[in-house]
């Protein structure tokens, strides 16, 4: 298995060379982050190479790291991130794309490289707001229409901003401030390193 | 000669052939399709974003609501990838019981999905008896965890229990109507231990498969519905991101199970079914033949679990809880058990992705942890919604009638898909 992913990587760095800005390998699995302008030629790159075969986009999300470990995060807010498959080679893959402006998140469209980025960038639009330049149809996918704001974005509350009900005199569904407060029982906490041990 | 305009036809979202919640634009030439656009979404719970906010316990009886009918496969994934970034060692007999449960998950699956794809088509029939077949299952589904549908019982580090040694029995006069020497009869596979029903039901299934393609598979009608309905490519296959029987159905053979086993998949013995032409017909026939891999499968667990008895959950009681007995006879247990349950336990900084051969296909958790006792972000990667986005191109030139065959094949729950 490890001479797998040394060849993997090997690869990676003969095709692919300075355009990859870091990789790493965690848990038997290999990340490589790609700048937001060199995405598009590294997704042709890596589809249409041999020696690399990712066929598959198995999965297209975006993660916003605004809040990453309590505010310790350097980095840029918003990232795609792909995770692909080659059948061929029996490998997989992570890449990670920072969007360069967090105020107006934009990427390339990759749905021209794997047909099934369309729906995912979709997605992503939807959920976080990331901008995906060259998609055919960039509309909201799993929200209401209508809707307002992106749902999945860090500082936006997990019970929302509004909420819908049925006026009796107005006789129609209206939206009004959500009623509710958003209770947290338990905390979340990083803790120091080795506590409890 | 009057002109003549394509016509837009609203599918959904409240549709017996909908699978749930699906409302599909359809813009016809006549009876035929000319393009679909699927307005998914209506189920949509926020499941992530619900995980953000609780324990990474607390997030995982969620993976039972994502696909309603496949409960334990979505669980799976989900403990392999906080498996993974603790780094913790599953039991060998625990890694058996869940290859065992994902099989028996299989078999649910596949017969809710023969039933309603029947129903859909015309073949009413099928319904009532890939029903039958599946009670049996979920008693065994009930035994093991209480519930029926909602299991919960993979945990990180394990399962929630060892298979109990007796099975539930049916009573006289409660909730049922049978007779007493009907509840008898009733019974009479239920006297022994789970691992023995599950047991007798493996000898039982294959005559039901049998039964099943009896009524199904030479059967005109059925035929007329699928053969040559829906046909995908190889190369369209991987391009719009196909798993599961969808791209087996194809010719591609790849299984996850196979090429990148986890749990004890490498050491049971089963084949990898695989079509020719790539329409529905095709895949019907891989997923029925499926099924009776999946039943080799579990009778290979069963013998297995009955001679190796051992532990079920990890030792390690920072993540898996202490039992009872140690509890109140140890403070340190009671210390672990309380942490355990009110802060949860912390996951190293890290992401992973775990995927498991889910029914439906490749169902993947994609997980960043920052350190913290709830995830930091949570994606769930659902067969269903890359097989959805190909519904446009896969019906396009196809009949109005073929689009329901088409999400028949496609086995849609929206669970999965609207997350």
């Amino acid at each position: 298995m490890n001479t797998k992913l040394e060849r993997l990587t090997t690869n990676l760095k003969a095709a692919l060379g300075d355009k990859i800005a870091s990789l790493a390998e965690y848990v038997g699995e290999v990340t490589i982050v790609v700048k937001a302008s060199d995405w598009l030629h590294v997704a042709h790159q890596l589809r249409d190479r041999p020696e690399l075969g990712f066929e598959q986009l198995t999965d297209l999300c975006g993660v916003d790291y605004s809040e990453y470990g309590e505010g310790a995060w350097q980095g840029k807010r918003f990232a795609a991130v792909s995770h692909m498959l080659s059948i061929s080679n029996n490998w997989r893959l992570r890449v990670r794309v920072f969007a360069e402006d967090d105020e107006f998140p934009m990427l390339d469209s990759v749905a021209e490289v794997w047909p099934i980025a369309n729906w995912n960038e979709r997605e992503t639009f939807d959920l976080y707001g990331i901008i995906f330049s060259g998609h055919p149809d960039l509309r909201r996918i799993l929200s209401d229409y209508g809707f307002i704001g992106h749902p999945f974005r860090k500082d936006f509350p997990l019970v929302g901003n509004v909420e819908m009900r049925y006026d009796p005199e107005l006789r129609r569904v209206v939206y009004q401030p959500v009623s509710m407060e958003n209770r947290v029982a338990i905390p979340r906490v990083i803790r120091e390193e080795g506590y409890g041990a | 000669m009057p002109e003549i305009q394509n016509y837009t036809l609203n599918f959904g979202p409240q549709h017996p052939a909908a699978h749930g919640v699906l409302r599909l634009v359809l813009e016809l030439d006549g009876e035929v399709v000319m393009r679909a656009d699927p307005h998914i979404g209506l189920l949509h719970r926020a499941t992530e974003k619900l995980a953000e906010h609780k324990i990474f316990l607390q997030a995982m009886p969620y993976m039972d609501r994502l696909d309603y009918v496949s409960m334990m496969c979505n669980e799976h994934a989900y403990v392999m990838a906080v498996e993974k970034l603790l780094g913790v060692e599953v039991p060998v007999r625990a890694q058996y019981i869940r290859v065992m449960f994902d099989e028996i998950t299989r078999i649910l699956n596949h017969l809710l999905w023969l039933g309603a794809h029947g129903l859909d088509i015309g073949a009413m029939t099928m319904f009532l008896y890939t029903f039958r077949e599946r009670e049996d299952l979920m008693d065994v589904y009930e035994a093991v965890s209480g519930a029926r549908l909602h299991a919960a019982y993979y945990r990180p580090g394990g399962v929630y229990r060892d298979l109990p040694d007796t099975m539930p029995l049916y009573e006289v006069g409660k909730m049922t109507v049978h007779s007493e020497k009907d509840v008898a009869g009733m019974n009479s596979n239920r006297h022994g231990s789970v691992l023995d029903f599950i047991e007798d039901f493996t000898r039982r299934f294959p005559a039901c498969v049998d039964e099943y393609e009896t009524l199904l598979t030479d059967n005109r009608i059925w035929k007329q519905r699928t053969v040559g309905i829906g046909v995908v490519t190889p190369e369209r296959a991987l391009a719009l991101g196909l798993t599961g029987p969808m791209i087996r159905g194809s010719g591609i053979e790849w299984d996850l199970r196979k090429t990148q086993p986890y749990e004890v998949y490498d050491k049971v013995d089963f084949d990898i079914p695989v079509g020719v032409n790539g329409d529905c017909y095709d895949r019907y026939l891989v997923r029925m033949e499926e099924m009776r891999e999946s039943n080799r499968i579990i009778k290979q667990c069963v013998d297995w679990l009955r001679v190796n008895p051992g532990p079920v959950i990890s030792e390690n009681h920072k993540i898996a809880p202490p039992s009872r007995a140690g509890m109140k006879e140890n403070m340190e247990e009671l210390i672990h058990h309380f942490k355990l349950f009110t802060e949860g336990f912390h996951v190293p900084p890290g992401e992973a992705y775990a995927a498991v051969e889910h029914p439906k296909g490749e169902f993947g958790i994609y997980l960043i942890s920052d350190g913290a006792n709830k995830p930091y972000r949570m994606k769930i990667r659902a067969a269903g919604f890359a097989h959805m986005a190909a519904m446009d191109e896969m019906a396009r030139g196809h009949m109005i009638a073929d689009v329901v065959a088409l999400m028949g094949t496609y086995d849609i729950v929206f669970g999965e898909i609207d997350r």
